[in-house]
């Protein structure tokens, strides 16, 4: 194993002072939102029932974690081999960014006993929301199998890994197609409110453009991440994924550039099959060119580029611009061109409670991800199972 | 642009998304060869060597 960056031995780093802070008024927060009811943390209103926890962490969260079935479904399903380092770190990302999905969610419900009723008590199979629901709550199962055996092999337990290991094929295929059902079924949730979605964001073909949009974003988060942990965890790495990650890097910027491309064209199709031409000389019309000149065509350009010219730190800077687009893209469809005609003092805009459940919220998923990186075998092989992969 | 009647709508817009989708072929195969020019360059060179 390299020995590259090894961490300092200090606990009480300024990072892991400030990660602490947040937690505490993180934990703060919790126990007033679950004990004074959502009202005391948040500025929802019948107007605007969904706000950022809804926004950012659910919507953003599950494009984000898409990486999880890109990877295994170009390792596994494509046979693409010399990705196979970005599995593992994939499969991680996918788990904690759903699971904390849920987790983000039941601030919203408030009566997080009730979170099974959808699927139990109160069926709505006609819902989006339900096979959201459904998807979501099958999927999270499927990476959480598929996530088992790193701590199998941590606690030795070889027969319960092997048989994991057994149904690989099997997982990867349901997870891609319970994936391809709820991202773009997430993007069905808004085809209700044609009214109140601004026309240029508004489309019939919103399911497509989220599950389109979210294997970008899944590519992009496998390339930000795995930089991030070549550059501080680079001695937990073994000679795999040392050497396999400029493949990963280089040719998951192609992969994303391509289907960038296909993205960008497809929005302008939906302005034209919506003859919105007129809405692009406006105000949000000019946000709008924003997002889609700035963080689809530009990152597209990009990663061309960077697969190109094989240059991995161009890569990197259009992952951060992907990311960010994505992000963009969820916000702008759920809050910023949501009940776009309300006057402003009617608008929604998040409490600073909100912002902090949410910060509180994505630190926790980073520092556990960081245990997970730090003590399970994900950057490496575990020696008693190597090459049993 | 006004429209008098809903077929005159669906003729512009569609026209507009078949004009789209061409230039979106068009575009891509431009897109395509510059993403893999290196590449075949490369293969021409080892096909040489």
């Amino acid at each position: 194993m390299a020995h590259v960056g090894a961490p300092s031995t200090k606990f009480w780093t300024p990072a892991n002072i400030l990660t602490a802070i947040i937690l505490v008024v993180g934990i703060v927060l919790t126990v007033k939102r679950f004990t004074m009811g959502i009202g005391s943390v948040s500025n929802l209103s019948d107007d605007n029932p969904w706000g950022i926890w809804i926004g950012f962490d659910l919507l953003c969260g599950v494009a984000l974690a898409a990486g999880g079935y890109t990877t295994t479904a170009a390792v596994y399903l494509f046979g693409m081999k010399k990705f196979h380092s970005a599995v593992r770190p994939a499969i991680t990302t996918a788990f904690l960014g759903y699971a904390f999905v849920v987790f983000a969610l039941l601030y919203d419900l408030g009566r997080y006993y009730r979170l099974p009723y959808p699927l139990t008590i109160y069926p709505g199979p006609t819902s989006f929301l339900f096979e959201v629901g459904l998807c979501v709550a099958l999927y999270l199962t499927v990476l959480a199998i598929e996530f088992s055996p790193f701590l199998w092999e941590v606690i030795g337990w070889a027969k319960i890994r092997h048989l994991v290991h057994k149904l690989t094929l099997a997982l990867t295929i349901f997870g891609v197609i319970l994936s391809t059902l709820h991202q773009s079924s997430l993007g069905g949730l808004y085809l209700i409110a044609p009214s109140k979605l601004h026309p240029l964001w508004y489309s019939i073909y919103l399911p497509l453009f989220f599950f389109i949009s979210s294997i970008p974003a899944g590519l992009s988060m496998v390339i930000l991440e795995g930089s991030l942990s070549h550059k501080y965890l680079a001695h937990k790495m073994d000679d795999e994924h040392h050497h396999g990650f400029s493949h990963v890097v280089l040719g998951f910027s192609k992969a994303a550039s391509v289907v960038l491309f296909a993205y960008f064209c497809m929005k302008w199709i939906g302005v034209a099959m919506d003859n919105n031409w007129s809405h692009l000389s406006t105000g949000w019309g000019w946000w709008f060119l924003v997002e889609v000149l700035g963080f689809v065509l530009l990152p597209c350009l990009l990663y061309a580029m960077a697969a190109r010219e094989k240059n991995e730190r161009l890569a990197f800077w259009a992952s951060v611009m992907t990311v960010a687009g994505i992000i963009l893209n969820r916000l702008n469809v759920s809050i910023i061109a949501f009940n776009w005609r309300l006057p402003a003092e009617a608008r929604y805009f998040p409490s600073v409670e909100e912002f902090l459940i949410t910060v509180f919220i994505v630190t926790l998923e980073i520092t556990i991800l960081r245990i997970c990186l730090n003590k399970l075998p994900i950057l490496y092989q575990h020696p008693q199972f190597r090459d049993a992969h | 642009m006004e429209f008098m009647t809903y077929h005159d709508f669906m003729f512009w817009t569609k026209g507009m998304a078949y004009v789209g989708m061409g230039l979106a072929l068009v575009g891509f195969i431009v897109f395509w060869n510059f993403l893999t020019t290196r590449e075949d360059d490369r293969f021409a060179d080892k096909e040489e060597e």
